[in-house]
């Protein structure tokens, strides 16, 4: 399956100048958020999730209703993205069986540990260096599906 | 400053004890604002680029950079803007950790919780095609029925096991 031959992507030639610092910028606000809302401590979340303080529902789906907003209404005021000249669509995702393994398993990752893949990588950004422990743990999960998967398709 | 997050609030043991102080011991304002910025980092990414990004789609694209797997190769094309996003989440910590926190702030969360919660975290989101910002934010944010199944699958599962956890007296 693995063939050396560059591959010629579409996304990657002839980006727009701001592209990437409209990438890192999203990213900072991003990152910003997660770490003033606490997020990027394990510890706030998994009294979140042993329900000693639910005002991280107000992070997800506060998040929720601001992308949300711009889902609906960009949309109505153009046809294409300004940088990569792409249509504004939704992009869902199909349902079926692997939704519900792979909640499950992230679940318990989550209950477990109280990290989840954004609120690790802020949580790097407030100096908690222990948090490398679970995103090498993350990029190890993600291998093993990845070789399971290249092996079952 | 909030300095110890493991320390709660004084349990008030008034007679008027409202529900709000109950389910939100720390207040909302922080929740509230936190979301607010990270709703805003998703809408400029995709106002000006039509993407919807998540953080988990990184682990696979940027595992593409040392592994030929086929699994992986669907995220090359993204693996550089996946990147640059990822440090730009880890900067933008740093710079309110910088401004309004002060000092280094780490973990009291045991090892093993967090190597085997990361584990587990990896293969699901990834199985599961998103994670809390993917299917969270993105997806509920765009009225995705996969998303919102999602959602509610890891939601219920990570509430049970914490319980469990705590109930297995692991600290912290």
């Amino acid at each position: 399956m693995s063939d050396e031959t560059p591959r010629q992507d579409p996304q990657q030639s002839g980006r727009h100048p701001l592209f990437m610092p409209v990438i890192l910028l999203g990213g900072l606000l991003f990152g910003f958020g997660l770490a003033a809302s606490h997020m990027a401590r394990p510890e706030v979340v998994l009294d979140f999730l042993q329900l000693v303080d639910l005002g991280l529902l107000f992070v997800m789906f506060g998040a929720a209703i601001v992308s949300g907003l711009a889902f609906a209404l960009v949309p109505q005021l153009r046809e294409r993205a300004p940088l990569t000249g792409d249509i504004y669509g939704r992009r869902l995702k199909s349902f079926d069986r692997n939704v519900l393994v792979g909640g499950v398993i992230f679940g318990l990752g989550w209950g477990i540990s109280g990290v989840c893949p954004g609120s690790g990588y802020a949580s790097l950004g407030i100096g908690n260096w222990p948090i490398l422990i679970a995103i090498g743990g993350m990029f190890v999960g993600a291998y093993l599906q990845g070789v399971w998967r290249s092996r079952t398709n | 400053m909030f300095l110890d997050p493991t320390a709660l609030s004084p349990f008030p043991d008034l007679i008027v004890l409202s529900l709000f102080e109950t389910l939100f011991p720390e207040g909302i304002t922080r929740y509230a604002v936190g979301g607010l910025f990270v709703g805003l980092g998703t809408a400029v990414i995709y106002a000006a680029t039509a993407i919807a990004p998540g953080a988990s789609s990184f682990l696979e694209s940027t595992l593409t950079y040392v592994s030929d797997r086929s699994r992986f190769q669907q995220y090359r094309a993204s693996r550089d803007w996946r990147l640059v996003f990822t440090v730009g989440i880890v900067l933008g910590a740093a710079v309110y950790a910088v401004i309004w926190q002060g000092e280094v702030w780490t973990t009291d969360v045991q090892w093993w919780r967090l190597l085997a919660g990361g584990v587990l975290v990896g293969v699901g989101t990834r199985i599961g095609k998103g994670c809390t910002s993917g299917h969270g934010v993105c997806g509920i944010g765009s009225r995705s029925k996969t998303s919102l199944v999602g959602v509610i699958t890891f939601l219920a599962v990570a509430i049970a096991t914490a319980q469990v956890v705590m109930a297995l007296g692991v600290r912290p």
